[in-house]
């Protein structure tokens, strides 16, 4: 697929603009669609009515207008970066580790991120007693902390810190971190059903202070791996190649780990640990598009926040007024989706 | 009114019964109905609920008539258990069992319970996990009875194996079955007439805490918060049964498709709903208050928190089947008389 057409490696506008189009119509669409029919009329209006200088009579209940502002629209633009920003992530992963299998969650951001959710959970229970909510921090620190421990035992071996190296010891942190939550969930079994539902993931009960809290992580990192998605191409040849093309693999390896794990860490403190999206995003948009990360990145980022969307669209729609996880929304309908794509196109160049 | 409340004017016939057969132990058996049963019937029903009671239904629990009552063979859930003496060295490995053996006056005989039975606070608390419980673990206090809610891993298959007697409880789920299991408890522990009192307390208590409520709560809505991520309780699950007579409509029903009982709702769901009343039964795990659900995005717009009609259960009582069960009943009703008040 990549072979003799060169031109495929450029970022094409009408890719960037029809993915741009999907992420606009599902957004549009999940404001549009809940448990609670709003009209569309009645929506267009309360936004309108929204805009500086303009005040009109919107026609909805206060209570309508609190479900359309403080519930359903944080809920859309959350999902949207957090789909954005586990997509791009699961591309930058598979970038630096030359692996296919890759997502966020490969060096121990999401064992790490579960442990801290379920010390959190445990040990300090929230209460309005908190300044602030314990378990965003705790799955921020620990999917930070995760990550940290791993690439200072992959560090730690002598010979040759390689990307595989490093995937070794993820797995392996990684194993262990999870051995441990699980064991705190076990002794402490009056909490597994709060436990699991984290796991599971949930943009049920996310409002405007998510959204703030994960945004400015979410901008910084997604323009950091955008910006640098041209190097994800030169480490695809090789450590050693790429060292003579003027790159320093474990340095690019190390930046691009950073900012990944960050963003992942941020989004995955609010959301829970939704799998499946940083895998699947980026090589539907291979599939589709090109092998180039540089067409790679920025077309996952806007078909990741889509996906993420629909898959919440689903997740509260499909069995309503009672809501589905998203994680279990991701697999159900990612892998047949994926499993079609796979089929449908020539192949994955690589 | 009253049709709602049969079922409970059958258990207090069961008990009376019950009374009847322990004070007369050599005569009737348990579960003959005799005219004697209405006089020792301790609450205020009036006689037409009693009428409907002699088609009493058949007792779980059967009592050989033996001088001290053992051996006692009950027909526990998991099979028939024989206990052929008094137990002594009573290991609880369920908070509800551990609650109703206390309630009962059979706390003494009781040598371990498991680390979340927390209630009462003279319980001796050990280790033993009701989550995975181990069979060495459970030997090793070296019971002649043990209580479980919960089976995971054959723990019954285990213990019998070894010779310990087991009664394995699961979760009720109505109010009968909970008197039931109440039952043979005493049954099993010596303290037959013990557990028929409570059996009748609690019926005549619940009954005098739903006789006072007016005819309009029928028109009182409510949500029932199982845990912050929304999940809830329908009117089909032990807790729903439990209010059921308040006749209160329970705003998850529409929302459990799979017949599960316990639906994970949509928050734009419950504020469009605008239920008559929040009960919160996850404020010792998750700190629910009134305070954090007023904080909630949009949950300020909803008439419950408006107005304050936010009731704050305690989750430990909501998640059992134990005597408790009524305090929890009476803190529904008087949020419930509280709402008349200022409808009024």
């Amino acid at each position: 697929m990549n072979t003799g057409r060169p031109a495929s490696t450029r970022l094409r506008w009408w890719w960037v603009g029809g993915s741009a189009l999907v992420l606009a119509v599902v957004v549009v669409g999940a404001v549009m669609v809940g448990p609670i029919a709003l009209s569309p009329a009645d929506i267009v209006r309360s936004v309108v009515d929204r805009l500086p200088f303009i005040g009109l009579d919107t026609g909805l209940s206060d209570r309508s207008e609190a479900i359309l502002w403080e519930i359903r629209m944080p809920r859309v633009v959350l999902a949207v970066l957090v789909g954005s920003m586990l997509s791009a992530a699961g591309a930058a992963y598979q970038g630096v580790f030359r692996n296919p299998l890759a997502d966020p969650y490969l060096l121990g951001a999401g064992a790490g991120a579960g442990l801290g959710a379920t010390v959190a959970i445990v040990y300090a229970p929230a209460t309005s007693g908190w300044i602030i909510d314990p378990l965003p921090v705790a799955a921020f620190g620990g999917a930070i902390g995760g990550v940290a421990l791993a690439y200072a035992l992959g560090y730690t071996v002598r010979r040759g810190r390689t990307a595989v190296t490093l995937i070794l010891a993820g797995v392996a942190v990684a194993a262990f971190l999870t051995a441990l939550q699980t064991f705190l969930q076990q002794r402490e079994s009056d909490t597994l059903r709060e436990v699991y539902g984290w796991i599971l993931g949930s943009l049920n009960t996310a409002g405007w202070g998510e959204v703030s809290l994960v945004a400015p992580y979410v901008v910084v990192c997604l323009s950091v791996v955008l910006v640098g998605r041209r190097l994800l191409d030169i480490l695809a040849v090789g450590d050693t190649e790429a060292g003579t093309l003027g790159v320093r693999p474990g340095r690019v390896r190390l930046i691009f780990v950073v900012f990944a794990t960050l963003g992942t860490a941020a989004v995955v403190s609010v959301s829970g640990l939704i799998g499946f999206v940083g895998i699947i995003v980026p090589h539907t948009v291979r599939l589709l598009t090109s092998a180039s990360y540089r067409v790679v990145v920025p077309i996952s980022i806007l078909l990741g926040g889509a996906f993420l969307v629909l898959a919440d669209i689903i997740a509260r729609v499909a069995v309503a007024p009672a809501e589905i996880p998203i994680g279990v929304v991701t697999a159900i309908i990612g892998a047949p989706f994926f499993a079609v794509v796979l089929r449908t196109s020539k192949g994955i160049t690589s | 009114m009253i049709r709602r409340f049969a079922p409970f004017v059958v258990v207090v016939a069961l008990f009376a019964t019950a009374c009847n057969s322990d004070g007369s132990r050599d005569s009737a058996p348990p579960d003959t109905p005799t005219t004697t049963s209405v006089e020792a019937e301790p609450t205020t029903t009036s006689a037409r609920e009693t009428t409907t009671a002699t088609s009493a239904r058949e007792t779980t629990t059967t009592t050989e008539p033996a001088e001290d009552g053992f051996p006692v063979t009950i027909n526990a859930p998991n099979g028939r258990v024989t206990i052929e003496r008094p137990p002594e060295r009573i290991v609880s490995i369920s908070p509800t069992s551990t609650e109703v053996l206390f309630a009962i006056g059979a706390g003494d005989q009781v040598a371990a319970v498991d680390s979340m039975s927390d209630f009462p606070e003279n319980a001796p608390v050990t280790e033993l996990s009701a989550f995975t419980p181990s069979v060495e673990a459970i030997a090793s206090f070296d019971p002649d009875l043990v209580f479980l809610s919960f089976d995971p891993s054959d723990i019954v298959a285990g213990l019998e194996a070894i010779g310990i007697a087991v009664i394995l409880h699961g979760t009720a789920l109505t109010m009968d079955d909970a008197y039931g299991q109440w039952e043979q408890v005493g049954t099993a522990t010596g303290h037959v007439s013990e557990a028929a009192a409570l059996v009748a307390t609690t019926t005549a208590d619940m009954l005098s805490a739903f006789d006072s409520l007016p005819e309009t709560s029928d028109s009182v809505t409510y949500y029932y918060e199982l845990g912050p991520t929304l999940y809830s309780a329908t009117s089909a699950t032990f807790i729903g049964g439990l209010l059921a007579p308040a006749g209160m409509e329970n705003i998850a029903d529409p929302a459990d498709t799979d017949g599960f009982g316990y639906p994970e709702l949509s928050a734009e769901y419950i504020i469009d709903a605008d239920p008559t009343l929040i009960l919160l039964a996850d404020t010792k795990c998750c700190g629910a208050s009134l305070d954090t659900v007023a904080q909630r995005p949009g949950w300020a717009s909803m008439t419950a928190v408006a107005n304050g009609n936010v009731v704050e259960l305690d989750d430990d009582i909501a998640s059992r089947w134990g005597p408790r069960v009524v305090d929890l009943v009476e803190d529904v009703v008087a949020a419930i008389l509280r709402l008349e008040l200022t409808n009024s």
